[in-house]
């Protein structure tokens, strides 16, 4: 069939089976916008910048599975993506960020709106592909979403030269398969590694599984949750694992690391033997390196070879899909000594030093985040968060149980990305409450997309945080800085109830302890619009445990 | 420790700036940098010449892997390499010394290829250490210029 450029990126785009689209027009991607028009398949959602359209692309790929996409002009349009490449590439999301770029007699004259887009993401994305020819349409996007989804996923740009949009195309057909000889992951653990670790995992007195996003991506609860339970093994998260094993098994230790529970610190420092799945050695989950887990062998489970020995020397590296690896592991391990003592003294750390926080005269953050679990608990419910305290309050206090439920940078910690995420979170999952945990600054980077929400009917709940401080930062010029305050003070903040309704959102504000389930519920009732609650709270609130970076991750500060 | 890393890509744009930013951005340190296409014109045969121990090494390697238009990456173990760099050296000469560099030329088995009244240029392709040799051989009587190519290195015996 004979088509433009344009309508075979569109035609494209319906055979990978999208959606929605979350974009921002421009210049050079006028043909694209002119063919979207007249298409009824496709949702295109505008949002007010292009950094929102990004997230919103990657909130929608972390709460549905399925590849996310954005579309933005050449140059400014292209380089307001970059933190939102960034941020999904980091978390291995999958994403494909199309951009427009200038028409090929153009290119490289220093033309208007013109900018290098497939140097600048060179080093934050998986692949990109600049299309000069519009006979390339076809390929690249079946290449792009190809690699966007299979192996560790990750974020494809491809920017598309004006003319090549505007061009015919003679015979427009879509390829079936794709073929790139130089890119085959490895999905099927290696036996002989397999058998390695069923020997160590059967020996081992106390093990501890160490587990990471790559459960989710890999769709490995399911196994994860038997595997750890057939042979009594206590499960540990990364930020990015949260949702991964259920919040409210006995065996559940919670997150580690920085603002780690302490019995997850614990157990991982006295292990004999550390399982991570899908997890990376990230320097805010191991604290002072040659001290992590220093009694434990390491098994290492990852589809991408480069995580295997980036960070740590492991006993058994194991390259693989964590669904096949795990599943393997489930058909092969069948530990005798249900280790017994292991989990009396786990028991015994979480007694001792549960989560917790003081009471006191104004609202404590960390009640709101458990006030909220209470309520939504019998709700398909997804927190977004933006990054900071409240990241992990949400993180320690909310209790997730199933995968796809906290949205959340964990690799990049973008500030405003929460917010625009759960946009394309709510556009993803409909049925779904929603919330978006945020402070005062994170929501105040990305707070225009309130329109986006506004004019798409998206009752998107965002329950501010507001200690009128980049609270996260404070806290470390309270503990290290000797409270210098150094540009952390947010006292000229915006009334953010004003703000939301003049974008024509419902807000409120509340300040007392008593009136926060009120608050909650209101806001779930609200089902036409977002609607954002400003939860005026303790100022100077500090998130504990707390592993000062460059220490051991069991010299916490507890409180 | 220096190790001779041989990376076969697609030969397509880009392909370049991917693998030497990968190298800058990881922390990673080139000494040299050879490419060209293979006997297959869709493919390019790049030869980098790299410092670090074992587990830098096997991280580059990983990596260069990661890549998507990397084909394959191996290491050349230093007994099984075939190693050559084309270098050009432009050494001041005056009616005295023009023989005594001409001698010197003819013991490294290289080749004087532009001779004028106040210089010649010299080319040698040879292993690192003997051009290393002739250049220090040659610095007395004045390096005007010095331009080299970048090692290149095959396996010895059947396809790597």
């Amino acid at each position: 069939m004979e088509m433009t450029g344009a309508k075979a990126i569109i035609e494209s785009l319906k055979k990978e089976s999208v959606e929605v689209l979350f974009g921002y027009p421009g210049g050079t991607v006028l043909p694209i916008y002119d063919e979207l028009y007249k298409e009824k398949d496709i949702r295109h959602i505008l949002t007010r910048h292009e950094q929102g359209a990004a997230h919103a692309a990657d909130g929608y790929a972390r709460a549905t599975g399925k590849v996310g996409v954005c579309l933005a002009t050449s140059g400014p349009g292209a380089t307001n993506l970059i933190t939102g490449i960034a941020t999904a590439n980091m978390d291995s999301v999958p994403m494909v960020a199309i951009t427009g770029q200038v028409g090929t007699p153009l290119l490289g004259k220093d033309s208007f709106q013109e900018a290098d887009i497939t140097g600048i993401t060179m080093p934050i994305t998986k692949h990109n592909y600049l299309i000069k020819n519009a006979e390339e349409i076809p390929n690249v996007i079946k290449e792009a979403f190809h690699i966007a989804r299979s192996g560790r996923p990750g974020v494809v740009v491809v920017d598309i030269a004006k003319d090549a949009q505007m061009k015919t195309i003679k015979n427009f057909k879509y390829p079936d398969k794709v073929n790139i000889p130089s890119y085959k992951p490895t999905t099927k653990g290696h036996p002989r590694q397999i058998n390695a670790a069923v020997k160590l995992i059967q020996a081992a007195k106390r093990p501890v599984l160490y587990v990471g996003g790559g459960i989710i991506a890999a769709g490995a609860d399911k196994e994860l949750k038997e595997f750890a339970e057939k042979n009594n093994i206590p499960v540990t998260v990364t930020l990015m694992g949260k949702g991964s094993f259920p919040g409210n098994s006995k065996l559940y230790l919670g997150m580690l690391g920085m603002h780690g529970t302490a019995y997850a610190n614990f157990a991982v420092q006295e292990a004999d033997l550390l399982i991570a799945v899908g997890s990376r050695f990230d320097d805010r989950v191991t604290g002072h390196l040659p001290s992590f887990a220093p009694k434990a062998k390491h098994i290492h489970i990852d589809i991408d070879p480069a995580e295997i020995g980036k960070i740590v020397q492991v006993d058994v590296p194991i390259v693989g899909d964590c669904k096949n690896v795990l599943k393997e592991f489930l058909a092969k391990v069948s530990c005798k000594d249900k280790h017994e003592p292991w989990i009396d003294q786990i028991n015994e750390w979480k007694k001792k030093y549960p989560l917790s926080y003081k009471s006191g005269k104004m609202i404590k953050p960390q009640y709101i985040i458990e006030r909220t679990c209470e309520l939504t608990k019998d709700k398909k419910t997804i927190i977004a968060t933006e990054v900071g305290q409240h990241q992990m309050w949400a993180a320690q206090f909310f209790t997730f149980l199933k995968p796809r439920t906290l949205i959340s940078s964990g690799g990049q910690g973008t500030m405003g990305f929460g917010f625009p995420a759960a946009i394309g979170a709510q556009v993803g999952v409909p049925d779904a409450i929603v919330i978006d945990i945020a402070g005062d600054g994170s929501i105040q980077m990305n707070i225009q997309e309130l329109a986006t929400a506004v004019i798409n009917k998206l009752p998107i709940k965002i329950f501010v945080l507001n200690n009128c401080f980049l609270g996260m930062v404070r806290q470390w010029q309270e503990i290290i800085y000797d409270k210098r305050y150094a540009a952390t003070n947010l006292c000229a903040n915006p009334d953010l109830v004003k703000v939301a309704k003049a974008f024509g959102a419902e807000a409120f504000r509340v300040t007392k302890s008593a009136d926060v389930d009120k608050a909650i519920n209101d806001a779930l009732k609200v089902k036409d619009r977002p609607v954002l609650v400003d939860f005026v709270v303790e100022k100077e609130e500090n998130v504990f445990p707390f592993v000062l970076a460059g220490k051991p991750i069991n010299e916490m500060l507890i409180d | 420790m220096k190790h001779t890393i041989s990376v076969i890509v697609e030969n397509k744009p880009g392909v370049l700036s991917r693998v030497a930013g990968l190298f800058s951005r990881r922390g990673f340190n080139i000494e040299s940098l050879a490419v060209g296409t293979t006997e297959d014109p869709k493919i390019s045969r790049m030869t980098i010449v790299a410092t670090g121990d074992d587990q830098d090494l096997e991280q580059i390697i990983k990596q260069l892997y990661k890549l998507i238009d990397t084909i394959r990456v191996f290491d050349i173990p230093r007994d099984q390499e075939i190693e050559r760099e084309l270098v050009l050296i432009k050494v001041s000469v005056n009616d005295k010394t023009r023989k005594e560099v001409a001698d010197i030329t003819k013991l490294f088995n290289a080749r004087i290829v532009d001779v004028s009244e106040k210089s010649m240029i010299i080319e040698i392709s040879e292993e690192e250490d003997k051009v290393l040799n002739l250049e220090k051989m040659l610095r007395k009587f004045g390096i005007q210029e010095l331009v080299r190519t970048g090692k290149i290195a095959l396996q010895k015996g059947g396809k790597e």
